[in-house]
């Protein structure tokens, strides 16, 4: 296995006459890594995941998947895709929809059979298996095509918003199957706008407002900087509190709850050992990660700059 | 190849699933059985007014059944052209408006190989449908009068171009316009081929070289009325040929060379569809 990057765009773009649905994508995926792309609706998610599958073609930049050009016929056998308005051909049965692909896959045999089997079981839909798709609600389908997407075994998975029709239980199982991704080592690359989906399986994430990305790198790095802190301490002498503004930002103080922001998790220690030095009784030191939503707002809702605010984040990852 | 057959197995159960295919077979056969007895009847009577008259006359009487013939293998022809047409409007532009494209094109598959499968997938069934409606019109006029025009196979390989022709022409259309204006552009170009047809036929009567010349020009921009009166040229009998003047046909004869025309008509627009199909975003 090549140690190159699986996805690379390299200031891809996308006009649709005047109309700039992705301004300047220029990113890596490495293997084995769960990816999430998110933005809010018209942010340019879906162009640029048609892109990576040959399903656009660009009005600038190139970039390849696998190792070779976008778009490329024998890297196809080892990409899957769901998109986002999964609608499939309705007049064939669940099993007879996964055999199609499984032709256009090329794959054959008795393997090929309990496979298609093995993912119905997979997506639940084993007792539906000899049903129309035309009588299958929204949900069945898109668990359908998510069987649909995993058929070859791919080494890369490209997932268009794969949780937007499931209902709590499908959810689950979306996280549950993109874990098992990530434990075979296969790379997955997913849009959404659920932010909650991306913070429990994505281990890196591009954020990304009119055909731009805003910021880009690892949840951690992403939440870095943005850490807040409430300590409940009692019979602290008010002039202690001149001491911790070495560390903590906007200081707030309560009775005898204090408020602030930290730069870092490690710097809890210190502030802890300094309260009680000053004779502080310390009864909770709560660090509170801002929730990516909260993020997610600030970064989207930063309408003015665009251009990534924290260095620790470079543009190209 | 694989894949091309792949996507030929999938129209072709794509038509059965939909019912499209058992429709047109049961209507085809109503519609031999009607021609069939219409036949039948037309022919008794002329026999028996023949036997009043002047006694028969073969050599009219097979002018006569010659017609009817013609006059059942033109609303085949039509048939043929109108089912080609309606069977594959929207196979591209439909499929790329509900997104059932993108599962398909993301595959190891070229996108021609998609549009040619398909073409192939309907050009089978248009086949097999055109043999039972030509065959069974041929077939009827024979068992009931042992009448058996010349060229008929050359006339049902003319009606089979025009078919494929149809075929190609809205496989085009679909890879770039929407369904509903594929079918106008579609309909819109039988329309002008078929005035233009007439504009020369009755230009030619009346030894008009411009009407003439206006229809030897609709049929270069689309040949299938050309390529109809290739067939009549070639089936009807020799009589009507050498007096020229017939309902169907007239001194104007299309020559090999526009059957040609069409032919290449009709690759040069799956080749374009191809090609178009490939560039495009989906
Ligand atoms: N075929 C098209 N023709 C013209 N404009 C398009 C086309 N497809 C997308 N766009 C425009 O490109 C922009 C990005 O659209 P895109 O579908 O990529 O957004 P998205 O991030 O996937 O949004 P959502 O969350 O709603 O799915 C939008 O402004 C949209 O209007
Ligand atoms: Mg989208």
């Amino acid at each position: 296995m090549s140690t190159s990057p699986v996805i690379e765009t390299d200031h891809l773009s996308k006009h649709f006459r005047d109309n700039v649905a992705v301004a300047d994508l220029s990113l890596q995926v490495e293997r084995g890594e769960i990816f999430g792309f998110l933005g809010p609706n018209g942010a340019g998610k879906t162009t640029s995941m048609k892109m990576l599958l040959g399903l656009i073609t660009p009005t600038a930049g190139n970039g390849n998947v696998l190792g070779a050009p976008l778009g490329d016929r024998e890297a196809k056998r080892r990409v899957g895709f769901l998109p986002e308005h999964f609608r499939f051909h309705e007049w064939l049965t669940a099993e007879e929809f996964l055999r199609l692909h499984a032709d256009l896959y090329r794959m054959e045999g008795e393997r090929t059979t309990r496979r298609i089997h093995e993912l119905l079981e997979l997506v639940e839909l084993k007792a539906h298996a000899h049903r129309k798709l035309r009588t299958f609600s929204k949900g069945m389908l898109q668990r359908i095509g998510l069987a649909q997407a995993l058929l070859s075994d791919p080494e890369v998975v490209f997932l268009d918003e794969p949780t937007s029709g499931l209902d709590p239980m499908g959810r689950r199982l979306v996280r549950d199957i993109t874990r098992d991704l990530r434990t075979k080592g296969t790379t997955v690359f997913l849009n959404s706008h659920f932010l909650s989906e991306v913070e429990v399986t994505c281990d890196r994430v591009a954020f990304i407002k009119e055909g731009i990305i805003v910021r880009i790198g690892s949840l951690d790095s992403l939440m870095n900087g943005e850490l807040q802190v409430v300590i409940r301490v009692r019979n602290l002498k008010p002039e202690s509190h001149q001491g911790l503004t070495r560390w903590c930002r906007n200081l707030q103080i309560e009775g005898e709850q204090l408020t602030f922001q930290l730069d870092s998790e490690d710097q809890l220690p210190s502030i802890t050992r300094y309260l009680i030095e000053q004779g502080g009784d310390v009864y909770t030191v709560q660090p509170k990660i801002i929730a990516l939503e909260d993020l997610f707002l600030e970064i989207i809702g930063e309408n003015d700059s665009l251009e990534p605010r924290d260095e620790a984040i470079s543009l190209k990852s | 190849m694989r894949s091309i057959f792949t996507i030929t197995k999938l129209t072709i159960r794509e038509a059965s699933r939909r019912k499209i295919l058992w429709a047109a077979l049961i209507l085809g056969l109503l519609f031999l059985i009607i021609y069939g007895l219409g036949f039948h009847y037309a022919r008794l009577d002329l026999v028996k007014s023949m036997q009043q008259r002047s006694g028969m006359n073969i050599v009219l009487l097979h002018e006569m059944v010659n017609f009817l013939l013609l006059a059942g293998l033109y609303s085949v022809n039509f048939m043929v052209i109108a089912m080609s047409a309606l069977i594959s409007v929207d196979t591209l532009s439909g499929e790329i408006n509900s997104g059932t494209i993108q599962t398909l094109v993301t595959k190891p598959i070229q996108r021609w190989q998609i549009v040619i499968g398909k073409w192939m997938g309907f050009g089978l069934m248009l086949t097999f449908y055109l043999l039972l409606m030509a065959g069974g019109t041929m077939g009827v006029v024979y068992a009931t009068s042992g009448y058996l025009a010349p060229h008929s196979t050359q006339g049902v390989a003319l009606l089979w171009m025009n078919g494929m022709l149809f075929l190609s022409l809205s496989l085009w259309g679909g890879s770039f316009l929407s369904t509903l204006a594929n079918g106008v552009v579609a309909f819109g170009l039988f329309g002008v081929a078929f005035v233009g047809g007439w504009m020369e036929q009755i230009g030619s009567f009346l030894g008009n070289q411009v009407a003439v010349n206006i229809g030897i020009i609709s049929s270069l921009i689309f040949p299938c009325e050309a390529v109809w009166r290739r067939l009549v040229f070639n089936m009807q009998s020799p009589l009507v040929t050498r007096l020229g003047v017939s309902f169907f046909s007239s001194s104007s004869v299309p020559s090999q060379w526009m059957i040609v025309y069409a032919a290449a008509y009709a690759v040069v627009l799956l080749i374009i569809a191809m090609w178009r199909f490939n560039r495009r975003d989906l």
